[in-house]
């Protein structure tokens, strides 16, 4: 959503923060997963957050969006600190966001099109008509064809699940997304017009992006800065030339390694 | 940011032309104002030949209302008005092309008649009735041909599968069957006790309890409780098994699914409900035994001596004879149910649901074939 005027939360180098990550610490009985993590995502920016699978990246994408209890630390979203937000900011702040979780997580009794409209439906006043309208011209916007609108989520398949999930995720035109390993599961093809679809969106819309990734692809082809995750913490931030310079072994490995090998030439 | 203000314009008039300016936020969050101030700008520019959208002062805008906006001047050329949007922000632009208005096919919204639907409904679970039963016994032939096959070569045996099954379906079951068992006999007892004190033929009611329970009560009860209780969990296992290609991986192993998962399960059920069936009826009898002495006033000799004359060989024979039937009825029931789910996991739910519903129906259409059947043959 583009806003004429919208002056919360400056950040360093007086951009604006969408979220902001302070000291966190999450934990599941006495291991702790996330520790004393420190995070900005600047409005407008696409962020691709990387890291070794079970390094934390979903608990710490479900403890932003409040689904995971933290043990200490400050989480602020559009610059307000969610601990300090009533139920009804809360419930503000949520209408402001967009998720996409890591399988989709689209109703299985509902059809794609009474998914997206799901969010609508609770939060919003809208005509049947209006609502169908807008739950078709989402469709479209994510690329899926106007015949899965009346399907099941037992009917797609995997790429069409995530466009399903991206186009719910987009239901009530939210100014932050986050998506859980957009492209994990599909083909490169599928994997490079989700990522242009998305590169799209945040264009046309103005969002901000916070994408979990694996896919070297994505985070060279959309991501604005990449932060990395080991041992609880972001060990690295920045565009990409930053993580490239970064010296910490597995952002080494993960940026050297053979399979990066081919984006040096590009560099 | 907060929401101050809604979706607003003004409209200035000059002779033949209109000039709109929109102002305030445009955005799907004001929800049903954003639909009223089309629709208002849309009823007032209808009236004249020439409008303009000036869209300099919108704070905010989004895809909704980039849609309601892009249809409304759409929808004015269609009615001859030619509309014109003015002062729209670069970023604007590209909103107002990504989310251009198009028209969607209504979905077509066949209406059948409910009296038609309810007939075609009826009709259609009959036929699927007919097809279940012969898919159940052209499955039957397959679990049955599998195990002529592993009598011919009892190497392919899976004894450790068999015994693990047994175990689960038959020996874990024992305490809840000899509960409910017991709690049945107690019932009958008190109850034929109780109606039949009135004719002074209270003593009667052992001849009741031990004919009512091992020829119906005890298999019965048994036979409902293991389809509820394993009959369920054959299905789940076998049909997660289905949703996660595990049963497609047996078979490209060169495995058969019937010989490997099916026929252990089906004749642990077998070998399982008779022995069940044994205890419940037993069980039951405790339980009568029981009341009646303490509520009937008959002491166990007295019960034991009167049940001897009452029932013979054949009564409990009636009883445990079933107990097979109802086993193979339940296991292929289960097993079709747990092979026939796709893809989802509700469906699996639906499945498995099925399953017990269906074997618990079948269950009780065979006993009354059974009943019948003794019957003609004064067993
Ligand atoms: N509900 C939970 N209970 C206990 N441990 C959990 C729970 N959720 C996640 N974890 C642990 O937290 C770690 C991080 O998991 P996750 O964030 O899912 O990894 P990833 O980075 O691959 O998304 C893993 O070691 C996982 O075992
Ligand atoms: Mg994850």
């Amino acid at each position: 959503m583009h806003e004429a005027s919208a002056a919360t939360a400056p950040g360093r180098g007086g951009r604006d923060l969408a979220i902001s990550v302070r000291d966190l610490v999450v934990g599941f009985g006495d291991t702790l997963v996330v520790r004393g993590l420190d995070l900005d995502v600047y409005r407008g920016e696409v962020l691709g957050f990387v890291g070794g699978s079970g390094t934390g990246k979903s608990v710490l994408t479900r403890t932003i969006l409040g689904l995971e209890r933290k043990r200490s630390g400050r989480i602020e979203v559009f610059g307000e600190d969610l601990d300090k937000a009533s139920a009804a900011d809360h419930a503000r702040i949520e209408r402001r966001m967009g998720v996409m979780f890591q399988q989709g997580a689209l109703f299985s009794n509902l059809t794609v099109k009474q998914n997206i409209q799901v969010p609508m439906r609770e939060h919003l006043r809208l005509s049947p008509r209006f609502a169908d309208e807008l739950a078709m011209l989402k469709l479209a916007l994510v690329g899926l064809d106007l015949d899965a609108a009346d399907k099941l989520p037992a009917q797609l398949s995997g790429g069409m699940i995530k466009r399903a999930a991206l186009a719910r995720a987009l239901a009530l035109d939210p100014e932050l997304v986050f998506l859980d390993e957009p492209t994990s599961g599909l083909d490169p093809i599928g994997a490079a017009d989700f990522d242009e679809l998305i590169a799209t969106l945040q264009k046309t819309l103005g969002l901000t992006v916070f994408m979990v990734t694996h896919d070297l692809d994505s985070i060279y082809a959309i991501c604005d800065r990449v932060a990395a995750l080991a041992e609880g913490k972001v060990i690295a931030a920045g565009p990409i030339s930053t993580l490239l310079a970064s010296d910490h072994p597995w952002v080494h490995a993960y940026f050297h390694g053979t399979r990066a090998r081919r984006f040096q030439d590009v560099q | 940011m907060e929401i101050p203000d809604g979706p607003t314009f003004k409209s200035s008039r000059s002779r033949d032309a209109i000039t709109f300016e929109l102002a305030g936020r445009w955005t799907i969050g004001a929800s049903a104002a954003l639909e009223d101030g089309a629709r208002a700008v849309f009823a007032e520019a209808s009236k004249v030949r020439r409008a303009v959208l000036d869209l300099g002062a919108v704070a905010a805008l989004d895809t909704a209302g980039a849609w309601l906006i892009d249809k409304t001047r759409r929808e004015l050329a269609a009615a001859g008005v030619e509309a014109r949007l003015e002062r729209v922000r670069p970023e604007y632009g590209i909103l107002l092309e990504e989310a251009h208005y198009r028209q969607f096919e209504a979905p077509s919204g066949k209406r059948r008649l409910y009296a038609a639907v309810l007939l075609a409904d009826i009709g259609e679970s009959v036929v699927s009735f007919g097809k279940d039963v012969l898919a159940g016994v052209s499955f039957l032939g397959e679990v049955v041909a599998s195990l002529l096959g592993t009598i011919i070569a009892p190497l392919r045996f899976r004894a450790i599968s068999l015994v693990f099954h047994i175990e689960q379906i038959g020996f874990r079951s024992v305490p809840i069957i000899g509960l409910i068992n017991f709690l049945v006999g107690c019932i009958v007892a008190q109850q034929g006790i109780f109606q039949l004190q009135r004719f002074g033929a209270s003593t009667f009611a052992v001849d009741l309890i031990g004919i009512l329970v091992l020829r119906e009560l005890g298999v019965l009860l048994t036979s409902i409780m293991i389809a509820g209780r394993s009959g369920s969990a054959v299905t789940a296992e076998i049909g997660s098994m289905k949703m996660r290609e595990e049963i497609d991986a047996l078979k490209v192993m060169g495995l058969r699914p019937v010989e490997v998962l099916i026929v252990p399960r089906i004749l642990a059920l077998v070998i399982s409900l008779p022995l069940l069936t044994f205890i419940a009826d037993m069980a039951a009898l405790f339980g009568g035994l029981l009341v009646a002495w303490g509520y009937g006033g008959i002491n166990p000799a007295a019960f034991m001596a009167r049940l001897q004359s009452a029932i013979g060989e054949n009564t409990f024979l009636v009883g445990i004879i079933k107990a097979p039937f109802m086993a193979l009825v339940i296991g292929i029931i289960a097993s079709m149910e747990g092979l026939a789910v796709a893809g989802s996991a509700e469906s699996l739910g639906r499945r498995v649901t099925a399953s017990v519903v269906k074997s618990i129906f079948m269950v009780i259409v065979l006993d009354g074939f059974f009943a019948v059947f003794f019957a003609g043959i004064r067993y």
